[in-house]
Order: structure tokens, then sequence, then C-alpha cells
């Protein structure tokens, strides 16, 4: 059994409570388990890293050393946090005055960081090849043939992390293939890396409000019937703020965005309400029914 | 590398550069001013100084104009320029290092969002530990007006009813603990 530290984040306590049920139903039917970090903080989101760098570095080493004292490797639902915890702990490693810094700082909670911990996304610990083997040997035909655009977002693939392939970051495949294994028909959506707005729908709402809109008809376009993401952000930005789309464009929108761990979780054999779904502001019965209905048309 | 210009002070871009120290990447002054930052940012429309400009503006020495810019307060965290860019520049490490100096300097436009967004940010992290999404709402929600302020009640009431929004702040534990280590890396009244 695979084991990981397993950094929920704040979103996932909320906004994405979903997320965070659906990671665990899916984790449990694939054998890996997930071990929370005892008492992690904020990973500082964007803003700390606009306010001061060392203090941003801080807090995600105070979860880097409480997962090394669990003694694992710790994965991250959400896109920023799983960046944030990879930056600094690639700082930490390459610059040992840093991490001496940081170390003394931890010393007033009682904690030290050895370097030991490597840290990836959840989605990446689904995708190896022993859990698609397992995704492919259980899943039913409960979204067979669901169009669904895998939408990556921004921080699961950029900055580029030492050792991934080129090809990995400017047109990674790793999520389509999981929604294929699930029986999914994973249209393709050229807008899958393009940013979502993240914090800009707080700061500067006309500019996210644009993003919004080219991914929305970049999804429509590609014929999805769902849009299946992999970030809390992501997720509330296009879902939330569809309507504040549609009233700012003159357009009608209505496309569910699910977690990719909702997806999976219902090929996977479990119920819809241990998913969470059924608490989006933009409705999600499509992939409630069963067949899944044939798209009424492709985008022209 | 951080060349010493003449008469013993350092440019604004070396300036600049410092704020760098711990990123990777090489010296703004390899820019070939191609543009491809500003043709990969799905900002740019919204911003005063494209990103190649930003970093033109950096290269000539134009401290007031650079401080005076939105562009770095306008940047996503998308990081598509520093991924494309041909040089090896990470346009979006300059940005996050842009909007920490601006803050320390006091140099941005108090109309804008989003350095009060940050501030407030980092104060709640500092009281609980954890983000609290109804705790920034002062910063941007009399943006919209009168109908967007009702837009926002309608949406928060909304999520509400479907657990999606706390009542109240979650804390973690040892929040003491965190704000002892914090203390050693910044004064705490420094942030709050």
């Amino acid at each position: 059994m695979t084991r990981y530290a397993y950094y929920p984040g704040c979103s996932l306590e909320t906004m994405a409570a979903s997320y965070h049920v659906s990671s665990m139903e899916v984790a449990d039917r694939l054998g890996i388990e997930l071990e929370e970090i005892e008492d992690w903080n904020c990973c500082g989101a964007t803003a700390y890293s606009k306010v001061d760098e060392l203090l941003a570095t801080v807090l995600c080493a105070r979860n880097l050393a409480l997962a090394e004292k669990q003694g694992l490797n710790i994965v991250a639902p959400c896109n920023a946090c799983y960046k944030n915890l990879w930056t600094a702990n690639a700082a930490m490693r390459r610059d040992p005055d840093l991490a001496e810094h940081m170390n003394y700082a931890l010393e007033a909670d009682d904690l030290h960081y050895g370097g030991t911990v490597d840290v990836s996304h959840i989605m990446h610990a689904f995708v190896t090849d022993e859990a698609m083997e397992s995704i492919r040997r259980q899943a039913g035909e409960r979204i067979k043939g669901l169009r669904v655009a895998a939408y990556y977002g921004c921080q699961i693939a950029r900055p580029r992390r030492p050792g991934v392939e080129i090809a990995d970051v400017d047109n990674p495949t790793y999520f389509e293939s999981l929604l294929r294994a699930a029986g999914a028909d994973a249209v393709a959506f050229p807008y899958k890396l393009r940013c979502c707005g993240a914090a800009l729908m707080v700061t500067n709402r006309l500019a996210a409000v644009q993003m919004l809109r080219d991914l929305l008809q970049g999804a429509v376009d590609a014929g999805a019937q769902v849009i299946a993401t992999a970030c809390p952000l992501c997720q509330t930005n296009l879902e939330c703020y569809q309507a504040e789309v549609n009233r700012a464009y003159g357009t009608s929108y209505a496309v569910p965005v699910l977690y990719f761990t909702q997806l999976l979780g219902l090929a996977l054999g479990v119920g819809a309400n241990r998913l969470g779904i059924g608490k989006e502001l933009v409705s999600t019965e499509i992939v409630l029914k069963r067949p899944i209905p044939a798209p009424a048309c492709r985008g022209a | 590398m951080v060349v010493a210009s003449t008469a013993g002070t350092i440019s604004f871009r070396e300036e600049v550069e410092n704020l760098l120290h711990a990123e990777e990447g090489v010296s703004l002054i390899r820019c070939i001013q191609c543009a491809t930052c500003s043709a990969a940012c799905p900002a740019v429309e919204f911003m005063d100084h494209t990103p190649r400009e930003l970093i033109a503006l950096i290269n000539a020495g134009m401290r007031d104009e650079v401080m005076a810019s939105n562009t770095y307060w306008t940047c996503a965290s998308c990081y598509a320029c520093s991924e494309k860019c041909p040089e090896g520049i990470r346009p979006a490490d300059v940005m996050y290092a842009l909007t920490r100096y601006s803050l320390w300097k006091g140099t941005f436009n108090r109309d804008w969002v989003a350095p009060d967004f940050s501030r407030r940010f980092a104060r709640t992290i500092l009281r609980t530990g954890k983000s609290y999404e109804p705790g920034y709402a002062p910063a941007f929600i009399f943006e919209g007006g009168f109908p967007g302020m009702v837009r926002e009640m309608r949406m928060a009431v909304r999520l509400l009813s479907r657990g999606r929004l706390p009542l109240i702040p979650s804390r973690i534990k040892r929040i003491r603990n965190l704000r002892a280590v914090v203390a050693r890396i910044l004064p705490l009244d420094g942030i709050e």
C-alpha cells in the first residue's frame, strides 16, 4: 500500500470540500493511503510571495517539517499549494543557508526540516502505472462516453520542475489518459493549460472574467459536456463566476465543472453523494444521467 | 550575474535583480525584447505596460515608471512567460519581486485592490494559520458598486447553504507556535 502525507490546503475544508471527500474515496479504492499532515498551516497562496519571500518560504517549511516527522512524501490536491510546497522545498535543498535560516525559525515550534520529503500533486499519485491499471480494472460504465475537457490549470505544470520533459510542460497528456482509463471521452481542449484568472477574480475582476470566458468558450467549442479540474481555485472561478461571465458578455454558458476525483469516483462505483456532487451552483445533472446523453451538437 | 556599474552605485536593473536572489534564472540584461512573454500573458490587456515593456523600462533605469506600473499587480502567477522566454529570464518571478518592492517602498496606487488583498491575506494567516475567504471581502466587495455587492452577497448565501463557505474561521492548533516561527523571520508588527 502506498502512503502519502496529505496536505489538503485551506480550500478543501470549505469551498472545495467535495474535492477532499472525493480524493479520499478514490485513494481508498486505489489502495493509496492519505495520512493528513498533523496541524498543517496555509501554504501562503500567491499573496505571501507578494509580501515577503522568506515569510512565504517559512510557511511551507513548517508543513515540510511536519511531513518529514511523519516520514512520508507529500501530495497536495491544490495547484497553488503544490507549487508553493515544491518551490520552498527546492529552494531549501538548493541553498543550505536558507535551510539553516528556516530551521532557526522552525525551532520555535520544535521542528526541523532535513530536506527528505518529495512533493507531488495528488493527480501524480493517481497516474502511476499501478494506479492507472487499477482504475482500468475497476472502472464501470458510469462515465463511459462522457465528453470531458481535462483542465490542468497552471501551476500543476509551471514553472517547469527539473527532470520534467518539455513535452510534459507544453502539452501534458496524463490527465486525459486518466480520464480515458476511467471510461470518459477526453476531448481536445486547447486551453487546458491557460490561466483561470486565479486571484485576479478578487483583485482585477474584468481581467479574470475575460480569461474565464476564453476557457468556457474553448470548452464549448471542444464539445465538452463537463470541465474536469485539478485545483480548487480553477473550479471556483470556472463554476461560481460563470454567471458573472454570462452577465458581462451576454452569453449563456452552463458548463458543469467537477473535480477530476469526482469523475474518477463515479467511474469506480462511488455514489454521487459520497463524492460531494450536488453542491454546485452550475447544475452537474448531466453526469448523473444514465446513460450519458450524447452531446447535442459540437461547437460550430 | 550582477555587474557593478560606474561611480560605485548600482543601477535600477541591478537593484531589481538583487530582489531575485533566491530565484533561479538569468539577468534581465539578456532580454532581447522579443515579446514572447507579452504574447504568452493571458492578462496583458489589463496591464499598463506589457511584460516586455516593463523589462525594457527596468533595463533603461526608469524607476518611477516601473514603480507606478500596475503590471506586476495584474500578474496572475500563471508562469506562461517564464516557461516561454527563449533567454531563460523568469518574468513571473520578477513580477513577484516588484510587488514586494512596491509594498516595502509604499509606491503602489492606494486605489488598487491587489496590495490590500495581499496584506489582508498575510494578516489572516498570522491570526489563524489558515485562509478564511470571507475575511478578504472588504478588500474588493465595494468594487462593483451596490449591484456588485448584492451579487456577491447572494452568491455567498448560496455557497453557505451548500456548506461551501465557513461561518467562522478555523484555526490550527499551534497558532502561537506558528506566530513564533514567523516572528523569527519578520517582526509581526510589520505584517499586522
